[in-house]
């Protein structure tokens, strides 16, 4: 066996290479990165039935939201024209809930990369992307639910849907879709600082001010100057507007805006989704490979 | 015969620490070498290294004939890792844990789940495996590792302290199924602290620290290079030292050793049986009481303490570069 003298330090044996063992074929590309993040997504989501409290918290916080905003600020905002105030709150409120969901995904993904189990996934011949796939798709589901618990609250405390069931569903497909691609940012800032009261904070510092300087929670006609302008361009009121169009919440009589994120809000929303995708899906997976190494 | 594992000069610098320096290795097929080593020694390093979780600063690499860092994914095809720390999730059932695993390596689902099931039966898990991972004792946990290591069943496989943290039932268990593993035709690479796991479990052994090889061999070639026999005495009283250390020096070869509290002794001997005799006729002439008095012969923990004993105390590449030294 040994072909060494004893006790030499120098060279190993150097023996011949192996022809490479034979290997099952793995499908490439795109269609791995699907069913590997998959298969992953089905983990993450294993925990909730395993820990349910989880679930608890992430459905409590959205009905906290709408029973508070429409009750406490209900009264004291007054929206221009009939449309009631807690009719216009609930597509802001929709916005920011699944805005403030993609959290989940970046403190989800920082606690996985602490864990051993990260390892096991990194010396699979898996996709590189799927363990991300998996923890973007896992919060798909999160966010799903949640907007099914607000929507349900929502009807409840006043919230009506006007236009047709298909306009609807689009509305909620457009907040998913938006809530994904904010999904990749933090699974980004996930990677970039892997602790978990990191990423909460961080999230909260540009999160808050998106949500807020946007027409979420106050009508466009409150912001001048510099600040109506962000408000007007900010893409979470761009999402706010148009799930109000899709829902049939405008009011008739409100003036429409003098932009063309205002005009076009789905057309623009969907120009950040997919402006947010391209740049951070290779950006995160690029840093995913190369976070232990 | 061909080396299902080869690594060539592997360097792997972090800011102030070298963690690999230089490091050759190949363990031919079939075979299982012992990366034997003390804390921070590297091992862990070369490990992943040669997992492709880690790129080297500078050497080559080939596991199962491909080059880690040409086709990094080929690797992962052909390997199962189980690390330093149980990579499972403790959410997941180990039956969860098993078939994700199968899965992921491409075997699909009826495939994956026959796998899974087979796995726990063969690590004593069948009664545990629909519990979450997380109400696992540390070694079921272990087991659990190695099993999702096995799940496609790779031609090589990298342990990295496989038995650390386990009581001593659990480790001989550990044993027995490393040995099956290597019946079955596997090539392993496993790291450990252990000497005596090296000495049970690998046909070859590299002892490293500072991240380069200082000594390599079977493990009856290392404790040959230890020189032969030591007699090991035990003083009843430390006042006693300086008279027994005269004693042993008359038939030592080398320095009579000392531990710290002055009363245990020991001195390489070249005369067996008859250095012992000796010593032992010294002490009842001058009468010194002891409490234990015995003929050893060297383990990997000598051959060990022989070559970085001294490492942690001086300038420790001196003291390797002068190990090597005195192994020529
Ligand atoms: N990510 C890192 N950053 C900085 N230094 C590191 C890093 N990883 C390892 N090291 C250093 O490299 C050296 C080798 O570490 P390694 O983990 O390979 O040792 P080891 O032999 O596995 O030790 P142990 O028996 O404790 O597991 C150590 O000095 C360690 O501090
Ligand atoms: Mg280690």
């Amino acid at each position: 066996m040994s072909t060494t003298t004893p006790g030499t330090t120098g060279e190993a044996h150097t023996g011949r290479l192996p022809e490479p063992t034979p290997v099952p074929e793995r499908p490439n590309g795109l269609v791995r990165a699907l069913t590997d993040g998959w298969i992953v997504a089905k983990r993450n989501l294993v925990k909730i039935k395993r820990v349910p409290e989880v679930l608890v918290f992430v459905l409590i916080s959205p009905i906290m939201f709408v029973l508070l905003f429409a009750f406490v600020f209900g009264g004291a905002i007054d929206p221009e024209g009939a449309v009631g105030y807690r009719e216009f709150l609930i597509g802001g409120i929709f916005a920011q809930t699944v805005v403030f969901g993609a959290t989940f995904t970046g403190a989800g993904l920082a606690e996985d990369m602490q864990k051993g189990i990260i390892d096991r996934f990194r010396s699979l011949p898996m996709s590189h992307a799927a363990v991300l796939v998996g923890r973007t798709t896992s919060d798909v589901v999160y966010n799903l639910l949640s907007l099914i618990i607000m929507a349900l609250t929502g009807l409840l405390v006043g919230w009506r849907i006007r236009e047709g069931a298909f306009d609807a569903l689009l509305g909620f497909a457009l907040l998913l879709l938006f809530a994904y691609a904010i999904s990749w940012v933090m699974a980004y800032v996930g990677l970039l600082v892997p602790s978990v009261e990191v990423i909460n904070n961080a999230s909260f510092i540009v999160i808050m001010p998106l949500t807020f300087v946007s027409n979420a929670f106050v009508p466009l006609s409150s912001f001048d100057g510099v600040l109506r302008q962000f408000v007007l361009w900010n893409p979470v009121s761009a999402l706010t507007q148009a799930s109000r169009e899709l829902f049939g919440n405008v009011d008739p009589s409100t003036p429409v805006p003098d932009a063309w994120s205002m005009q076009h809000p789905a057309l623009y929303t969907l120009g950040w989704v997919v402006l947010i995708l391209a740049v951070f899906v290779p950006l995160s997976t690029r840093q995913f490979a190369r976070a232990s190494a | 015969m061909v080396d299902m594992i080869q690594a060539h000069g592997l360097v792997k610098r972090y800011k102030e620490v070298t963690a690999l320096a230089g490091l050759d290795l190949a363990v031919p097929e079939g075979q299982v070498l012992a990366l034997l080593g003390p804390n921070g020694a590297g091992k862990t390093t070369a490990v992943r290294v040669l997992t492709t979780l880690l790129k080297p600063d500078e050497g080559t690499a080939h596991v199962a004939g491909v080059d880690v860092r040409a086709d990094p994914d080929g690797v992962r095809a052909r390997i199962g890792l189980s690390g330093q720390y149980a990579a499972v999730d403790e959410h997941l059932t180990g039956f969860e844990n098993l078939e994700m695993v199968g899965r992921l390596y491409g075997l699909g689902r009826s495939r994956s789940r026959a796998r899974a099931r087979e796995l726990l039966e063969r690590f004593d898990l069948v009664d545990a495996g629909d519990r979450p991972s997380k109400t696992y004792s540390g070694g079921m946990r272990r087991r659990l590792d190695l099993a999702g290591s096995l799940v496609a069943a790779p031609p090589v496989l990298i342990l990295d302290e496989p038995t650390t943290g386990l009581d001593p039932r659990s480790r001989v268990g550990m044993w027995d199924v490393i040995r099956e593993l290597v019946r079955d035709g596997a090539t392993l690479l496993l790291t450990t602290q252990y000497l005596e796991e090296a000495d049970r479990l690998a046909d070859d052994i590299v002892v490293i620290d500072h991240g380069r090889a200082i000594a390599r061999g079977t493990a009856d070639e290392l404790k040959s290079q230890t020189g032969g026999e030591r007699v090991e005495v035990v003083l009843a009283h430390a006042s006693d030292r300086e008279a027994a250390v005269r004693l042993l020096g008359a038939v030592a070869v080398g320095e009579v050793g000392t531990a710290e509290n002055g009363r245990d002794l020991t001195a390489a001997v070249d005369g067996g049986v008859r250095s012992l005799r000796h010593v032992l006729e010294g002490l009842e002439a001058e009468g010194l009481e002891v409490l234990d008095i015995g003929l050893r012969r060297p383990t990997l923990d000598d051959v060990f303490l022989s070559l970085t004993g001294h490492a942690a105390e001086k300038d420790t590449d001196e003291n390797t570069d002068a190990a090597e030294e005195a192994l020529r």
